[in-house]
């Protein structure tokens, strides 16, 4: 049961700082499909770090990793802000060509690593064992992980933000009627790149949550399996408000976290059903859950449409 | 040479032309940045695949095996772009793919079906989850991109779980349909003696094309292409004209998975490649026929140049030095070519008004000089 809200709790962190990267860049105006390229990214920027770095200390060891998967993040999400905000490129088109040069990025980079490092090695695999300890401290058996704080800080950090601050309610505007907003003085150019690039910053950090959630090797290969996408469904389920995307991302974590940990359970265990079974649950209920609050959709008005200064 | 440039036809080809040789420049200054020294020589041998060989016969073979898998990629390719042409990103043809692959290997495998029975029931199977897709995008207004990929992964589960029960006891790939079942493998027709008797090389090839030139008719020659395209275009005008804007929609992706489960059978009844069932990602011919399409044009016909192209370079990875590059570098180049689509739009207005100002220069210069002369 322990193990069941520590997976949950994880797999909840990584999908709400996804899905709230997911969500700033929306009321910006512009839907962020690579998502899942930038988790790849991101997580890349993460487990170069603890492997190059040598440090004992855990707190230098957290920090850095993390700012290394931000700036990642941030580096490689400016290729989509480049391409739709400036070049007005179809944004489906582009966020799906990043979600595939992240995981092909990726791998050619880690592979040249391991080769270069000893010429037998041909895989793109990436181990962090010492370094993974230093994100969890252990309680009763119960291990709780810095990103879990990180998460819950980040919801109320873009909550704050989003509704409280100038910056916010300028960079909604923009999502809304970018039009408007630019007749009152605000840069819609400028407020976009901003909500694109706070958007890699989260998808970088997810991302490397992601990789340190449950084991301490990472095959690049493998991508984030869908995650970045999840994330997006959970941004829908919550309706583009960042309190309410906390709530969904638990449910959909507690989905994520069965496939971990049904064997645990007798009651489960017992149906004998496919491993199989567990692993489709979380887009299985994320289809369901998206069927019946679609409909009523929250969407910002304006995004996934480029901005022309000339139309109203 | 002005006037050919203005056909947007010729400057489909231009702008994807730049795309291809800026993907590859990209991917030439990765491997330099990898290593200096293999970099020349590995770049050139993904572009020439299948001419690296030496012995003519084996050339020919080996441009037999592309070929033969250039097949499924088309079909996929079709699918995106017609489901493009009406307004919709279908990125849930992996998946569709997936379901055919399961499906035509299931019929074969397990019941015995023969090869025209395993190949529609591929295309049933790829139509049933294009319908979900439709579905819940025009009753219950989902993003069919996140529908998509749920049931990308979806069917990637199922498939890998069905499949388990027709798979070889040692291996985790499915059996071998020629052991099993040879009824259920495509016909060759002959087709094979023409490359050096590559069993792959199958009625699916020219059956492709012939789809990919009636897809091509649909969409510009017939009533129904015209519907849809308008639905595309504007669902509320189409509705206010008197079509069936959420038929419209289902129908699309009902198609559109349709080409993409055909695809599968047309690679996997060939008995080319056996399915593994321990597999953690989706197989990537659906994503690169996201290439394929855009690379294409978003043409039918210009997509059978452009599956090709992608294939042809997806197989030339093989042959770069694996001393100290791996061969995932092909798709990190198809997936930048994708990324450089992006910019087609751009390329083409740019190259417009390069013409429009040459134009406008010339004619000036011509009222300058008549002026001189009076």
């Amino acid at each position: 049961m322990l193990l069941l809200i520590q997976y949950t709790l994880i797999f909840s962190s990584v999908l709400v700082l996804v899905a709230l990267g997911g969500c700033i860049s929306e009321h910006s105006g512009v839907i962020n499909l690579g998502l899942e390229g930038i988790m790849v990214i991101g997580a890349l920027g993460g487990a170069l770090m603890m492997r190059f770095l040598g440090t004992s200390s855990a707190f230098v060891m957290v920090l850095l990793v993390m700012l290394a998967a931000m700036l990642f993040g941030v580096i490689y999400s400016s290729l989509l802000g480049v391409a739709c905000i400036n070049f007005k490129a179809d944004q489906t088109l582009v966020g799906t060509a990043l979600n595939l040069l992240g995981t092909a990025a990726a791998t050619v980079f880690v592979k040249a690593i391991n080769t270069a490092a000893n010429p037998d090695d041909h895989s793109s695999e990436i181990e962090y064992v010492r370094a993974r300890k230093m994100f969890i401290v252990n309680i009763n058996g119960f291990e709780f992980n810095w990103f879990m704080l990180v998460a819950v800080l980040a919801v109320i950090f873009v909550a704050v933000m989003l509704y409280k601050t100038k910056f916010g309610l300028r960079l909604m505007a923009c999502g809304e009627h970018p039009q408007a907003a630019a007749s009152v003085g605000v840069s819609v150019y400028k407020m976009r790149w901003a909500g694109v690039l706070l958007s890699g910053a989260l998808g970088g950090l997810g991302g490397i949550c992601y990789i340190l959630a449950g084991v301490s090797i990472w095959k690049f290969e493998n991508g984030v399996a869908g995650f970045g996408f999840l994330a997006l469904a959970v941004m829908i389920f919550g309706q583009w408000k960042p309190y309410r995307i906390a709530l969904a991302a638990l449910l959909f974590g507690l989905f994520r976290a069965l496939s971990n940990t049904y064997v645990g359970f007798p009651a489960l265990a017992a149906l004998n059903l496919p491993g199989n079974v567990y692993n489709m649950m979380p887009y299985i209920v994320s289809l369901i859950v998206l069927a019946f609050t679609s409909k009523t959709s929250r969407a910002p008005k304006a995004e996934g449409i480029p901005y022309d200064k000339g139309s109203r | 040479m002005k006037k050919a440039l203005k056909n947007p036809g010729v400057q489909a080809f231009v702008a994807s032309i730049i795309c291809i040789i800026l993907g590859l420049l990209i991917g030439y200054i990765v491997l330099l940045f990898i290593n200096p020294e293999g970099a020349a020589e590995s770049i050139v041998n993904v572009i020439k695949n299948f001419l690296t060989w030496s012995r003519p016969n084996k050339k020919l073979q080996q441009f037999g095996n592309t070929l033969a898998k250039t097949m499924p990629l088309l079909m996929c390719s079709l699918s995106i772009l017609f489901a493009y042409k009406v307004g919709l990103f279908n990125i849930g043809a992996a998946g569709q793919y997936v379901a055919g692959s399961c499906a035509c290997l299931y019929a074969a495998l397990a019941w015995g079906w023969g090869w025209l029975p395993c190949m529609i029931f591929a295309l049933v199977a790829g139509a049933v989850l294009g319908a979900i897709v439709g579905f819940l995008k025009s009753r219950c207004n989902v993003n069919e991109v996140i529908s998509g990929i749920m049931l990308n992964w979806i069917s990637l589960y199922t498939a890998n779980t069905l499949l388990t029960k027709v798979k070889e006891v040692a291996s985790p790939y499915t059996m071998y349909i020629k052991d099993v079942n040879p009824s259920a493998l495509l016909p060759n027709a002959g087709l094979d003696k023409l490359f050096n008797k590559n069993q792959y090389i199958t009625i699916a090839v020219p059956l492709a094309m012939i789809i990919a030139i009636a897809v091509s008719i649909l969409l510009s020659k017939t009533k129904l292409g015209y519907e849809l395209k308008a639905t595309g275009s504007n669902k509320n005008a189409a509705k206010y004209a008197g079509m069936a804007e959420n038929r419209n929609i289902i129908l699309t992706l009902v198609i559109s998975g349709a080409l993409a489960g055909l695809g599968a059978a047309m690679l996997y009844l060939t008995g080319y490649m056996r399915w593994e069932c321990t597999q953690s990602s989706v197989p990537g011919m659906g994503f690169n026929g996201i290439a394929a399409a855009f690379l294409g044009g978003l043409n039918p016909i210009g997509a059978i140049f452009s599956s090709f192209f992608i294939q042809h370079i997806t197989d030339g990875g093989q042959y770069v030095n694996t001393n100290f590059y791996s061969s995932q570098i092909s798709d990190l180049i198809s997936s930048v070519i994708i990324y450089l689509c992006g910019f087609v739009l751009f390329i083409k207005i740019t190259m417009n008004n390069l013409l429009a100002k040459s134009e406008e220069k010339k004619s000036r210069a011509l009222k300058v000089s008549e002026g001189g002369d009076k």
